[in-house]
């Protein structure tokens, strides 16, 4: 950071609210867990913990690497880095049937485009089917993951297109309905257990399973929360305060961003 | 067995109008030589099949060699939307696509079942999604040993299928190492298989990882040295991020691309033509 920025940068936005997300996702990842990752914030998060304080979190990704150590993050989710250094580097039906639907992913790391109160994601479609508003990528690896993970962290920025009342199309289930509705599903995955947004932390609440705000960033408010939230968002009694992002956390995923924008040129 | 022949003569006598066609490899070794290759010999009203469609079927999508496409994610990785396809689903441009859409899981399991000569596969997924009501190849099947409810996926057999390798052996065996992806599954559960690669050796050495597709399951070997660009062919190069970048804006407008294909792809003899066109340009641009 040159002298200038030192400057004219206060305590409080020495860090971004995206930077916040991703440290925030990072620390909810154990060390020594098997995590299924998902491209984009999910990839930035996972090795941003494995390069924190889960150095033995074990990547697996769809394109079938095992134990990937990318030391940049890959921008798809087939890069060359993550075979490069993977203990293993297997088919993608081998990844899916062998590691994922067996129930050897303790945590499934996943983005969204959109997501409704009970964690359910939309990354198909906006508007009816047959004549989108916007056509989405679609499902990818995300059904099976949330189906089969044990758990399933979700992490997307906060705003009212994305936080919706009801989701165009359902791609991967989170708890469906709500209370224990997604039981009778047969999944041998719980479900979302978390999802970290760049204004705070919602979790399910035990009995209904409807997401609630229970943390809030720095400087972000529940007004703020409600009003990029599409449903009447719930807030917990007690809403604590996410820790700020520590100095080493945010050393380390500039340090990640900025080998990753030298890549990709 | 799998025959040493230019990709021009493999595409004209294995590629037919109205085929299904996979051209596979999950994001390393896309086999983008053979996709302008169709796109050059201008095949017609093809069923398209891959789980990530990528830049490859952005093009054929928006030059109309497509009828149909069966897939699981279509973005343009790392960057955004695929805008061919989406104009094509969004607003029937160039003619409208018909589309069949699963998840990863499912189409891997397809493939597998199209290897196994099985008429379906089985896998603990798509209940409680929406994908089942808009897609009619997913349907509930009951376990009849334990009774558990699970889905069901039919086989794919794909009347082509191409990969792209990084060696093929004067015997025709394939050699493929690094992200193996769904390449052996491809090619395995094809009628007829085009395998490109990055050049013909003597004897493969041994590589971690490595499989080798042995010359029965080949029907044509091209040599086609950067054939997977902008993708990569791990050994040989690496993936071209700023291309995908930079197709963004010109997939985005249809007369750019149009443009765009007609100079680069329609324009010239064969792949390393191309690539030749495209560097030039850059210089240009530059």
């Amino acid at each position: 950071m040159s002298a200038q920025e030192t400057n004219t940068t206060t305590r409080h936005d020495s860090y971004t609210t995206d930077e916040m997300m991703t440290v925030a996702a990072s620390r909810e990842l154990k060390d020594d867990v098997v995590c299924f990752v998902g491209i984009g914030l999910p990839s930035e998060a996972a090795n941003l913990a494995r390069a924190t304080h889960a150095p033995g979190c074990f990547l697996v990704y769809e394109s079938g690497t095992l134990g990937a150590k990318p030391d940049v993050l890959p921008l798809s989710i087939g890069d060359g880095v993550l075979a490069e250094h993977a203990d293993s580097v297997v088919s993608v039906p081998e990844v899916f049937n062998y590691w994922l639907q067996a129930g050897r992913v303790d945590v499934g790391f996943l983005g969204a485009a959109q997501i409704d109160r009970y964690g359910n994601i939309n990354t198909t479609v906006v508007g009816p089917y047959d004549s989108p508003k916007v056509r989405l990528p679609g499902a990818g690896g995300a059904p099976e993951i949330a189906a089969s993970a044990k758990e399933v962290i979700v992490i997307l920025r906060h705003k009212p297109r994305a936080f919706v009342e009801k989701l165009a199309f359902i791609t991967s289930v989170g708890y469906r309905e709500g209370g224990d509705s997604r039981e009778e599903l047969g999944y041998t995955g719980a479900g979302p257990t978390v999802i970290i947004t760049d204004l705070g932390v919602l979790r399910p609440d035990p009995q209904t399973k409807e997401f609630t705000l229970t943390a809030l960033h720095p400087g972000a408010t529940v007004e703020q929360a409600k009003e990029a939230t599409g449903w009447d968002l719930k807030v917990a009694q007690k809403v604590t305060t996410t820790d700020p992002p520590a100095e080493k956390e945010l050393e380390i995923l500039r340090d990640l961003k900025a080998r990753t924008e030298a890549a990709r040129k | 067995m799998g025959e040493i022949a230019t990709l021009r003569e493999a595409v004209s006598e294995l590629v037919r109008d109205g085929d299904s066609v996979a051209l596979e490899g999950f994001t390393h070794l896309i086999p983008s030589a053979a996709a302008h290759e169709i796109i050059r010999q201008e095949r017609r009203d093809l069923i398209l099949i891959r789980m990530t469609p990528d830049l490859i079927y952005d093009q054929m999508i928006g030059m109309g060699c497509a009828d149909k496409l069966i897939f699981s994610w279509g973005g343009n990785p790392g960057v955004g939307s695929l805008h061919r396809f989406r104009d094509a689903v969004e607003h029937g441009w160039p003619h409208s696509l018909e589309i069949e859409e699963h998840s990863h899981a499912g189409m891997a399991n397809r493939y597998v079942a199209g290897a196994s000569n099985l008429p379906f596969a089985v896998l603990r997924g798509y209940v409680g999604t929406d994908l089942p009501k808009v897609t009619p190849t997913i349907a509930p099947i009951t376990c009849p040993f334990t009774g558990e409810r699970l889905m069901a996926v039919p086989a794919l057999n794909p009347d082509v299928g191409v990969i792209h390798a990084q060696q093929a052996d004067r015997r025709g065996n394939v050699a493929i190492w690094g992200i193996v992806g769904i390449q052996k599954e491809a090619a395995l559960s094809a009628k007829r298989v085009i395998v490109t690669v990055e050049e013909v050796v003597e004897a493969f050495e041994p590589r971690p990882f490595q499989i080798v597709l042995p010359s029965v399951a080949v029907d044509a070997i091209a040599v086609e040295p950067k054939g997977a660009h902008p993708s990569y062919a791990d050994g040989y190069y690496d993936r071209d991020n700023a291309f995908y970048g930079a197709w963004d804006p010109i997939g985005r407008d249809r007369e750019r691309f149009r443009a765009w294909m007609e100079r680069h792809v329609l324009g010239t003899e064969d792949f390393a033509g191309y690539l030749e066109s495209i560097r030039k340009e850059e210089v240009v641009r530059g």
